[in-house]
């Protein structure tokens, strides 16, 4: 299956591992090509004199964020962090440790902007920018999934995803990017979606699912798309509509929409919620995917936007898309009023599926036939940058809470995994933060133990059969990395899957069948 | 020798306080670009407000990380803060009833704060993973901070020093009038350790202190969908 070995389960995962000096130098993600970066305004390849250039870049980055020059200055190396990555406990490697990835960029740092740097480099760990930096840099920041479990644990709150950011931004910045970024961003810019997939491709795509729902519940469930002077906006992940299990949630999506009796669209425009410019560390680039959506929101005249299951593009929707483009509320300045005017704000706005459909669920305009999940034993897996960078309904937490709630309402049979491996304490997938690309493979697949583990400790006490998730990065990863550990590949499932199949909907073929075991029974 | 420690002391304190309010001004003009607060956060700037007096008084997420920095880490830091509101003395001429009252649970602090330190250090010295991330500067730190607990404790229990004279030459320096300093060679150890500390203070990991404060991750409010947040040069990008 591959030239490496899936790590086996640990019999106390909670203890650190002794390290394994280099164990992953060995890995790195491909190379952009000249016109991968070229198309987000990076140089093609290594410029001249990049040395200094990514110096200056460092002091420029730093000079514009505060996270970063606190995050570079107040590490005090106490340890807290350093058995807290997932890829530390899947590979142990010590440069997979947060403090030691962290220090790789505060080096350099050091080095040319600290006075202790300046003149004793050796006495505080500073070191020139060279070659063999970049490389590690290279190598050691695409190990990283951004996923801030390290930032939970610091006394500081020093988030090394906001460290790897910077040393991509940095790589990118003098024309040595990652190829499945880079070129993922140049399709959302240029064609509206991760996958490249054309507005008449997509509009084909859905009217095949709703066939599918019309056969399976008699109704005519539609996926609109363009629809101008729709209600809700949805945007959702592209993988949405071609991966599995995501087709299914989309169509979770939908059954909800029309049983709510709501107008919504998507738009051919802006088909992707996704928005990997975060995960390299482009403020700009950020920006204008982000106001593809602002403009797909102005031109089809929606009052409400509605976002799928995606974690890292939860993360954008939720805590950045007001200050990018506008997209949110209390915007005073003549950019954000232009869209916020035509917003309807009694809804919030983005507003996460899961937080949609629990206040339906609230306002009782949702039935549920639980049964309809017994085949099924859930678990919830946490995706991080939903668990750890946003939130959903009024109440810290409530990303936790909320798509609990909904599994709940929509099944019997409902476990938790070890406390230690939820909620704020959640351990990535293994495949966000850009990571998700095969040339990463061996990376993914350690990085998944932690969460594996967990897996298999409910799978064996409570008979586990499903792992439910609202994130499409992590429910592609799980598909791919669950054989590795001996699961089935369709263990994970969409979280609007489980409310879609459980939904009973006005008038569907399942009410009928439903009415009719209730009469039968009498 | 007591022209050379005054000398000492005013270049120590100008370079802490000078160095200390040029590191957070800067701090506090670098602006935040986004919205990074590690949730779940706090939605209103009072919670926040506890959410960084939990973790300055209680190091709320390293005692989530783990019990043992923890402890060694909050036994250092809260003896060091009752030994150095005992020193107030040195710098008023009348001591206020409080100050009277803490100078014993001062006094014995230090043992919490050299015990704090062995600790930290041993962990440096025998866990491999801390190990692996420590450099010179941070051994030298830990000894720097037990030689002056050390030497500190030395004098209040083992060799006392003439404390009625080290009061008299710093309320002198804070009045600019240059008493003469017991030439007492523990005393004169602690005290160029001390004005040691002080001037890398600015120039060190020591930074954490002020850092922690300005932590986007630990000081910013949860409400991105309700306010706009944008930072001075992001909003030059904004073309509407």
């Amino acid at each position: 299956m591959a030239d490496f070995q899936t790590p086996l389960f640990r019999e106390f995962p909670a203890a650190p591992n002794t390290l394994v000096a280099g164990a992953t130098e060995h890995l790195s993600p491909f190379i952009a090509k000249p016109n991968h970066n070229q198309q987000l305004g990076f140089p093609g390849e290594l410029v001249e004199n990049w040395e200094q250039k990514a110096v200056a870049k460092l002091g420029e980055l730093v000079s514009k964020s505060r996270g970063l020059r606190v995050f570079l200055d107040a590490c005090v190396k106490c340890g807290s962090c350093t058995d807290k990555c997932h890829y530390y406990q899947g590979t142990s490697d010590p440069k997979n440790m947060p403090v030691a990835r962290q220090d790789l960029l505060r080096s350099v740092y050091r080095r040319y902007y600290t006075v202790a740097g300046k003149y004793f480099p050796q006495l505080v760990g500073a070191r020139d920018m060279s070659r063999e930096v970049l490389d590690e840099w290279y190598s050691y920041y695409h190990q990283c999934s951004q996923c801030r479990r390290c930032s939970v644990f610091c006394p500081y709150g020093i988030d090394t995803a906001e460290i790897s950011m910077a040393a991509r931004e940095i790589m990118d910045s003098v024309g040595h990017g990652q190829k499945y970024c880079n070129e993922i961003l140049g399709k959302v810019q240029t064609i509206g979606n991760n996958l490249g997939l054309p507005g008449p491709a997509l509009k084909a795509t859905l009217e095949e699912f709703e066939e599918e729902m019309q056969d399976d519940t008699g109704l005519d469930i539609k996926l609109p798309i363009d629809q101008e002077g729709a209600d809700i906006l949805l945007i959702t992940p592209s993988a949405d509509f071609f991966a599995e299990p995501h087709i299914d949630g989309l169509m979770g999506y939908a059954k909800v929409f029309h049983e709510a009796g709501v107008s919504w669209t998507l738009s051919s425009y802006a088909a992707e919620a996704a928005n990997f410019s975060m995960f390299i560390g482009s403020y700009e680039n950020m920006k204008v995917v982000a106001e593809r959506i602002r403009k797909a929101a102005i031109d089809l005249k929606v009052k409400r936007i509605i976002v799928g299951e995606c974690g890292h593009a939860w993360r954008v929707a939720y805590s950045f898309w007001n200050t990018l483009a506008g997209i949110g509320s209390g915007g005073d300045d003549p950019y954000a009023k232009q869209l916020q005017q035509q917003l309807d704000h009694s809804y919030p706005i983005p507003q996460h599926i899961c937080e949609f459909t629990h206040d339906l669920m609230q306002r009782g305009k949702l039935r549920f036939d639980k049964s309809a999940n017994d085949h099924r034993v859930l678990t919830f897996h946490d995706s991080c940058n939903v668990a750890r960078a946003s939130r959903m309904g009024d109440k810290p937490g409530g990303q936790f809470d909320i798509p609990r709630a909904l599994l709940r309402a929509a099944c019997n049979n409902f476990v938790d995994m070890d406390p230690d491996t939820i909620r704020e304490k959640t351990f990535c997938c293994g495949g966000g933060g850009g990571l998700l690309t095969d040339d990463l493979m061996e990376i993914r697949v350690k990085g998944a133990l932690p969460r594996m583990e967990a897996l298999q400790e409910v799978v064996e006490n409570h008979g586990v059969t499903n792992l439910a998730a609202i994130c499409a990065i992590c429910k592609a990863q799980f598909a791919k990395v669950l054989p590795y550990y001996k699961f089935g590949m369709d263990m994970i499932v969409s979280t609007h899957q489980v409310i879609g199949d459980a939904l009973v909907l006005t008038g569907s073929n399942q009410e009928q069948a439903l009415q009719g075991e209730a009469e039968a029974a009498e | 020798m007591t022209v050379l420690y005054a000398l000492l002391f005013y270049v120590a304190t100008i370079t802490l306080v000078g160095g200390l309010a040029w590191r957070i001004w800067q701090y506090a003009t670098t602006p935040a670009p986004l919205k990074i607060p590690t949730t779940p956060a706090p939605t209103t700037r009072g919670g926040v407000a506890l959410r960084m007096t939990r973790e300055v008084v209680l190091f709320e997420s390293l005692f989530k990380s783990n019990k043992w920095i923890w402890l060694f880490g909050w036994a250092f830091h809260f003896g060091l803060l009752l030994v150095l509101i005992r020193h107030l003395r040195y710098f008023v001429a009348e001591m206020p009833s409080w100050l009277v009252f803490i100078q014993p649970f001062g006094k014995y602090a230090a043992f919490a704060m050299l015990l704090g330190l062995a600790g930290l250090w041993a962990r440096r010295l025998l866990v491999d993973r801390i190990r692996y991330i420590t450099n010179p500067s941070d051994h030298l730190m830990l000894g720097l901070l037990i030689l002056i607990g050390m030497s500190g404790a030395g004098m209040s229990f083992v060799a006392h020093t003439d404390i009625v004279a080290v009061k008299l030459f710093f309320l002198g320096l804070l009045r600019f009038d240059l008493q003469p300093l017991p030439l007492d060679p523990l005393l004169l150890i602690h005290l160029l350790l001390v004005a040691g500390l002080m001037i890398i203070f600015p120039f060190s990991k020591l930074l954490h202190a002020p850092g922690v404060f300005f932590s986007p991750t630990r000081n910013q409010v949860d409400n991105p969908r309700e306010r706009r947040h944008l930072a001075r040069w992001a909003a030059q990008l904004d073309k509407s």
